[in-house]
């Protein structure tokens, strides 16, 4: 009943274009939302959105005004409309009005197509998602409705695995405590879940009877894009009930775990943060767009000069001469002064030299830009199989600054690392585990290995662990007390939560895969963690289930580094297991085991040498009335008032010292696959790799070192960890001199200033050997503020890797934006997640890592691929190949129409300045768009000068792009200089030759349709002859489209000069005849001759001597390529060398706090199932009302904010 | 914003040369064994073309007369001066004697050039109608706008010819005599009036209107001739096939010049004694000297000129030839030596490598 009456509503709606975007009811800007549920009349009063989203621009009627407006609103086709009106006026018309008609329309077409292609596919994504079905509770009963048709203050039921249809309140659900699990991918990008509940009053509200009356009224906020933010109050019964975000479930995040849930819906449509957020993305320019608008700006200001010039000569020849000429051809009624010629003829000359500035050019930029782009989209090379995904060019323009790249900002984790960690060696009680050896006893290198060991004997071990040291498994099997132990804690000492769906069949959720990966460990060596409650966990130890009693979960934060557990085993002892960092944890150890301590530390620097990431492990008897005492100290201290947090860690402290040492632990943080070479490929290429990463500085300078992005050849690495601004300061000015003392060494004899000038700059670019530079979150802070900025851009850059560590989303985004801002160089960010959102964003070019769970990373970037390592493709082959013709493009196509537009203004100093063309006006219209334009357009889209595999060997060859060489202002004066030389030959020697001659049957050579008959022929062969010579890679299609133009051309032109057109048109096709009258003449085409010759051969001898006087190195690649074509490919050998030195220990969790608070509430285990609990939380969010408070406390703290947990 | 993902799980990329850009391709090298022979080659075929454009250039003979009549030049400034200022001039002769020691090689070929007149000015090129020039009736009634001010007459009829172009037509004529042997009569050289427009012109492009009742001048009852015409268009010849629209001076006039110096030709000495050429003796050209030039500074000349295969005198592509010719090959030794020099050079860095 009320479904149509909101209809018209939603058809006005859908009938404004844009109407989605921020639009607010019509009777101002809201300022406070009331919903009331069940009440769709009162509802309706305040016209708030409906569900219905529409992100299409256009519907069938609006399509072709608003887009001609939009398109009309660029600067390119006002001017040419502006110009076609201008030709429209007879006493300036100097051309017909389809000379610009023709182009213009051909130009307006293909943009109408492709942005009516672009909004069919958006109309259809908008139908399918307002056609979702959902239940929604009217008058009582729960019907199937389209999303479109759900309203504010409607009651939904949503179901698990379900999309949120619109922003809701959640009033109740399946889970205890009206709790329910939601899952944020599609949001914010972050794949963990999260949890949602509601008010404890609503949360009785299960079953449809009861929601049928609720009638509550939710006065909140008005609609913004905040995530994170809610505030509003649930007035019902008399009583007021706060809300926050807490209470809400968002449009686009998806029901997980939870069966069923019932929402009040607060915002739809339009108003949901969802589509609050999803505003356009900034539009991006590449530096050779901006250039090409400067250049285009420059032609103009060079056509208005040329248009004064002539109009001057216009104004000076009818005062000399056309006054007196006026027998003949008297002045227009209209013209009473030379002056007042000179003006008409000014603007009749803007219309013939327009064309110096071709409304293609922008036309033609665009289709090789698809081009390449659908070359970046087909590329086999970047399609990953495992995954199943392309590679992706998501932006269509920026294709050729892929060519120019100087800077890259990665993320590490999931785009450096696959974010597996897999356990690969360990040390219990002094012996070594995990290193493989051949038959004959050394030490095996990776790809030689022998078959991974066998877990059968144990049927709950997971097949996909693989680990190939025998020695471990017998020691387990031969019982030793120690190994039983080490696996024991494993197995014991975590927060994962396990899942069994069938029997045997079991699956671990770990907060973070370290965990994951040592808990894996434990089980395949016959250690299963199986089950656990708030009180227990039973580990199946060998075939027999034990089950332990949880006495306390010593929980993981930052300053701890470490997380113990307390049990009680079925024999009554109580243990407590730790692990935790080694520099932390080796403080804690009972000192009787120095000996043992040794050899373990040698095994964790061995351990560290080989990159992997380091846990020690431990452990404690602790006698009953000890632990009674202490229970009770906890218990006291946790119920403090104030300063909680610290007397629960000094509690904590207490009870973790003097433990025994059982060993450590080594796991390897699996990077993806190729990153070192990647690396040190692009660092060949002389592009600088920063890597920006939410990860902790140990970890951070892990990776650094394994993929080879830090080296132990460097000759320092320099680390920046302050957290005031003078020691930041500070820091930062050593490290710059110490640069400097070495590079004063090396000999460069400059004296070191203190203060900051671009001589330092200079000097610091000149900087022997090389360094790192490693820095903090906390002291990034400071170093971004903007009296230190440009101080630490200088040291930053002067190194040859950077690293932040522990960066916030902003932070990264604000590193980004310096370098763009001091250094006039191309960035790059490449991240996989929500926290790189906004530095892809604010980087030049962005690029996602797709395939992984969140892809709002990809959504806004302008790439995406799958795997870090074929960025290496992307930038040396593609992006170099995109740089490379884009260039040679622009080059060409400015030469290409100076040569042809010049002409005119020669030939103006011939005709008295009349405005007279040169050509027939049908070749003025086809020149650009048929005559020229396929094979400059092919050369565009398929030129190479090398093969890809040579850009690859030698990634020098990305240089020019970097330094800006290929197309610059002094290249574009080089062409434009070759335009105007051209075009000077192309009018004089024809007018040399036909100044006085005859044909050879005697009658006139020099009437003007035959000069411009020979003048346009020699300008086209002449473009192609230059076009052949630019192309370096002549496929069929460069063939086919250089030989099919020049045929298109003679066929056109014998066409448009026959005598049945002329019978048709006479007045239109005035040229009749001509062709074939004047191409039959000898000394037309040896004119044609000498005028190509005399234009290309200087080309020809230029390019020559450059190639053997100052060859650039893709000219000698050619050329060797050439000379020995059997040479051998360089391989380039990058073993995975060990490092030895510094220890790198990496207490392997992420920097939440885990998982203890929450079991150990057992708040989120059913009471039905506490024995075998069956939940899924990856979350690694905490329990809410510890979230609440911890929030405040973090909030308090200087950098609490910037600290937020991150994803790497 | 959509929900729908990126393409997941699609389909591999095809594996074809285009899609992978390993299209088979010809990769040109600008090398020494390629660029030094196209230099040497191209300079020693210009020069040898040029030496034959230049001899056969020389081999033809020109002869020329300024008689634009600019006071004490020459017996048409009698002429000049008579016209001067007097719209339209009245009608006068004059003549240019002149006498050739030997024999004018022939074919010759009779050309009037005039300088300084801007057939290619841009409002004088578009003054023209030529769907009334191709015989369409309703043009010949309504001609087309860009004619005006030469559109319609004073009274109001349309004009026939229309236009700036048609309305200035050359209307200086010439006639030749011979004179054998000295003091001997003169006698009139044939001048071969025909064939001096272009095939497509005469037969094609200009056409008179259908003839009404077998006679052109009702065919072009109700319109004027243009303000400088003495007769109107059907009245230039006696002859059928060379009056009206169709009129050869007409359609050589109306061919507009690219240039402000042009020559257009104005007769063919081919006939009977004259198809070798113009013997030697002394000679007369008979000028009726009608078309006003020197208002705007132009000249009017009276060209006799013999041809090659190449057209008439054209001395600048055979210079420019052997110039551009030379210039080749003295490039091609530069490139040479650089090449020789540099060659070395490479070899060396290589061996080194």
């Amino acid at each position: 009943m009320t479904v149509p009456k909101e209809m018209p509503e939603k058809w006005a709606r859908a009938g404004a274009p844009h109407s989605w975007s921020r639009k607010k009811p019509s009777w101002g800007t809201e300022e406070e939302r009331r919903a009331r549920a069940n009440d769709r009349e009162y509802n309706e009063k305040f016209q708030y959105a409906s569900n219905c989203i529409k992100t299409s621009k256009y519907n069938i009627l609006t399509f072709l005004p608003v887009n001609l407006f939009e398109q009309f609103q660029e600067v390119a086709n006002t001017y040419f409309l502006f110009l076609l009106i201008l030709q429209l006026i007879p006493q300036i018309s100097s051309l017909s009005w389809f000379t610009t008609i023709v182009p213009l329309v051909l130009v307006l077409t293909i943009t109408a197509v492709k942005d009516a292609t672009d909004d069919y596919f958006r109309h259809k994504s908008d139908n399918q998602v307002n056609n979702r079905q959902s239940q929604v509770l009217i008058n009582g009963v729960l019907q199937q409705e389209q999303w479109m048709n759900v309203c504010v203050g409607d009651i939904i039921k949503l179901e698990n695995n379900q999309f949120v249809a619109a922003d809701l309140l959640l009033l109740s659900s399946s889970e205890p405590h009206g709790l329910c699990y939601i899952e944020t991918a599609e949001l914010d990008g972050e794949t963990n879940m999260k949890v949602r509940q509601a008010i404890p009053v609503t949360s009785e509200l299960g079953d449809i009877s009861k929601l049928a009356k609720f009638d509550g009224e939710v006065i909140c906020e008005p609609p913004n894009n905040k995530l994170d933010k809610f505030s509003g109050t649930l007035y019902w019964k008399e009583n007021k009930f706060p809300l926050s975000n807490q209470n809400m479930l968002l449009r686009g995040c998806v029901l997980r775990n939870t069966e069923w849930c019932f929402g009040l819906v607060i915002f739809a449509g339009p108003d949901t943060k969802l589509m609050q957020n999803s505003g356009r993305t900034k539009f991006k320019r590449t530096s050779i767009d901006r250039l090409m608008n400067t250049l285009v700006l420059w032609i103009f200001g060079f056509l208005v000069c040329m248009g004064v010039i002539l109009a001057i000569g216009n104004a000076i020849w009818e005062h000399e001469v056309g006054t007196r000429f006026q027998v003949y051809l008297p002045w227009d009624e209209a013209v009473d002064s030379a002056f007042f010629s000179g003006f008409l003829s000014f603007w009749s000359y803007i219309i013939i030299l327009n064309t110096v500035v071709p409304i293609s050019l922008y036309v033609s930029v665009e289709v090789i830009r698809l081009g390449h782009s659908y070359f970046i989209n087909w590329d086999k090379k970047m399609f990953c199989m495992k995954k199943r995904t392309p590679a992706e060019a998501r932006t269509t323009t920026l294709n050729e600054e892929l060519g120019q790249v100087e800077y890259i900002f990665s993320d590490k984790t999931g785009t450096l690392t696959q974010n597996i960690m897999v356990f690969n060696k360990c040390s219990i009680h002094g012996r070594s585990y995990g290193d493989v050896f051949d038959v004959l006893g050394h030490k095996a290198e990776l790809g030689e290995r022998p078959e991974p060991i066998d877990f059968s004997f144990n049927p709950l071990a997971d097949k996909k662990f693989l680990f190939w040291d025998p020695t471990l498994l017998e020691a387990v099997k031969m019982g030793d007390r120690h190994t039983h132990e080490f696996f024991r804690l494993l197995s014991l000492c975590h927060t994962v939560m396990s899942e069994e769906k069938n029997e045997g069949e079991l699956y671990y959720k770990a907060q973070s895969p370290d965990e994951g990966a040592l808990v894996t460990a434990a089980r395949n060596f016959g250690f299963v963690f199986r089950s656990r409650t708030p009180k227990t966990i039973t580990v199946h130890e060998l075939g027999t289930a034990i089950t332990y009693q949880l006495l306390a979960i010593l929980d993981f934060n930052n300053i701890r580094k470490r997380m113990s557990v307390i049990v009680r085993n079925p024999e009554g002892k109580i243990r407590l297991y730790c692990k935790g960092a080694d520099t932390i944890l080796l403080e804690r150890l009972h000192h009787s085991t120095q000996e043992l301590l040794n050899t373990t530390t040698d095994h964790l620097n061995e351990y560290a040498g080989e990159g992997l990431r380091t846990l020690v492990l431990a452990y404690k008897d602790l006698d009953e009335e000890y632990y009674e005492e202490w229970a009770e100290r906890r218990l006291q201290a946790s119920l403090a008032q104030d300063s909680r947090e610290d007397r629960l860690a000094s509690v904590y402290e207490e009870v973790e010292s003097d433990m025994v040492l059982l060993g450590a632990t080594a796991i390897e943080d699996k990077l993806q696959q190729g990153v070192p070479e990647t690396i040190a490929l692009l660092t060949l290429a002389n592009i600088k790799i920063w890597v920006l990463t939410g990860d902790k500085q140990e970890t951070a300078v892990n990776i650094g070192y394994s993929c080879k992005m830090l080296t132990d050849d460097m000759t320092e690495v320099f680390i920046v960890t302050g957290h005031t601004v003078l020691e930041v300061r500070e820091e930062l000015r050593k490290a710059r001199e110490k640069m400097m003392d070495s590079s004063r060494t090396v000999g460069n004899g400059f004296t070191y200033q203190e203060k900051l000038s671009s001589k330092l700059a200079s000097v610091l670019e000149a900087v022997a050997g090389e360094y790192a530079l490693v820095i903090n979150g906390h002291s990034l802070a400071h170093a971004l503020e903007a009296d230190m900025e440009l101080e630490f851009l200088e040291t930053a850059c002067a190194c040859k890797a950077v690293i932040c560590c522990r960066v916030t989303p902003l932070q990264k985004a604000q590193v980004v934006e310096l370098v763009k801002k001091y250094k006039k160089a191309v960035t790059l960010a490449i991240g996989d997640g929500a926290n790189d959102v906004s530095m892809i964003k604010t980087a030049h070019i962005g690029v996602g890592i797709s395939g992984q769970e969140g892809i709002q990373a990809v959504l806004a970037s302008d790439y995406s691929f799958s795997q870090f390592k074929f960025l290496q493709r992307l930038l040396l082959v593609h992006g170099r190949w995109s740089y490379l013709r884009m260039c040679k493009f622009l080059c060409y196509f400015f030469y290409k129409n100076f040569a042809f537009t010049m002409v005119h203004f020669w030939f103006g100093f011939f005709c008295g300045f009349s405005a007279q063309t040169v050509y027939d006006q049908y070749f003025i219209t086809l020149y650009n768009i048929v005559y020229t334009s396929l094979p400059v357009l092919a050369m565009g889209v398929f030129d190479q000068d090398v093969p890809e595999q040579r850009s690859m060997e030698y990634p020098k060859l990305y240089e020019p792009g970097q330094l800006n060489l290929l197309f610059n202002k002094r290249e574009f004066f080089i062409c434009i200089a070759q335009g105007i030389y051209t075009s000077v030959l192309m009018f004089f020697i024809p007018y040399g030759v036909f100044a006085e001659a005859t044909r050879d049957d005697g009658t006139q050579l020099a009437d003007y349709q035959s000069f411009a008959v020979t003048v346009a022929t020699s300008l086209v062969i002449v473009v192609s002859v230059q076009i052949g010579l630019d192309t370096g890679y002549w496929t069929a299609i460069n063939h086919f489209f250089i030989w099919g133009s020049l045929a298109v051309y003679f066929a056109i032109l014998f066409a448009m000069h026959s005598n049945g057109l002329f019978d048709m048109f006479p007045n239109q096709f005035r040229f009749v005849g001509n062709a074939q009258n004047t191409l039959a003449q000898p000394t037309v085409w040896l004119t044609i001759v000498l005028t190509t010759v005399v234009c290309i051969m200087p080309v020809v001898a230029f390019r020559f001597l450059r190639l053997h006087l100052k060859p650039d190195l893709s000219d000698t690649v050619r050329y060797t390529q050439l000379v020995r074509k059997k040479q051998k490919a360089q391989h380039r050998c990058m073993r995975r060398v060990g490092r030895t030195g510094s220890r790198r220990s990496g207490y392997a969790f992420s920097h939440q706090e885990g998982f203890g608070e929450l079991i150990m509430s057992g708040k989120n285990m059913r009471v039905s199932s506490l024995a075998l609990s069956s939940f899924t939380t990856r979350s690694s969010s905490s329990w809410i009302e510890s979230l609440r408070r911890k929030k405040s406390d973090s909030a308090s703290s200087p950098s609490g904010g910037a600290d937020k947990p991150l994803k790497g | 914003m959509t929900w729908s993902a990126t393409a997941r799980g699609a389909h591999q990329p095809d594996n074809t040369a285009f899609t992978q850009q390993r299209l088979p391709a010809w990769q040109p090298l600008l090398s020494a064994s390629i660029a030094l022979p196209l230099f040497f080659c191209a300079g020693l075929a210009f020069i040898g073309l040029g030496l034959g454009l230049y001899y056969s250039s020389n081999g033809i003979k020109e002869l020329e007369y300024d008689y634009t009549g600019d006071l004490g030049t020459s017996n048409c400034s009698v002429c000049a001066a008579a016209g001067q200022g007097r719209s339209p001039p009245p009608r006068c002769s004059c003549a240019w004697y002149f006498s050739l020691p030997e024999l004018f090689q022939g074919p010759v070929y009779l050309y009037y050039e005039l300088t300084n007149f801007y057939q290619n000015y841009r409002r004088y090129g578009v003054s023209r109608d030529d769907e009334q020039l191709s015989g369409l009736p309703s043009a010949l009634r309504h001609p087309a706008n860009e004619c005006a001010p030469y559109q319609l007459s004073a009274a109001g009829l349309p004009i026939a010819p229309c236009g700036a172009i048609a309305n200035s037509l050359f209307n200086d004529s010439f006639s030749l005599w011979h004179q054998r042997r000295a003091g001997g009569p003169y006698v009139e050289v044939p001048l071969d009036r025909t064939g001096i427009a272009w095939w497509t012109d005469y037969h094609v492009k200009f056409r008179n209107p259908p003839l009404v009742n077998g006679s052109l001048a009702l065919a072009f009852q109700g319109t004027a001739p243009p303000p400088n015409w003495h007769r109107p268009v059907y009245d230039l010849s006696t002859d059928p096939n060379n009056t009206g629209f169709i009129n050869q001076d007409f359609v050589v006039w109306m061919r507009t010049a690219a240039l402000p110096t042009f020559r257009k030709l104005y007769a063919r000495i081919r006939q009977g004694n004259y198809s070798t050429g113009l013997p030697r003796g002394a000679y007369r050209v008979n000028i009726t000297y009608n078309y006003p030039v020197r208002a705007f500074g132009g000249h009017k000349l009276i060209i006799f000129s013999s041809i090659s295969w190449m057209g008439g005198k054209n001395p600048f592509l055979g210079i420019a030839y052997l110039v551009v010719g030379s210039l080749c090959i003295l490039m091609g030794f530069v490139m040479l030596v650089v090449y020789i020099r540099y060659q070395d050079q490479n070899d060396e860095d290589e061996d080194e490598e």
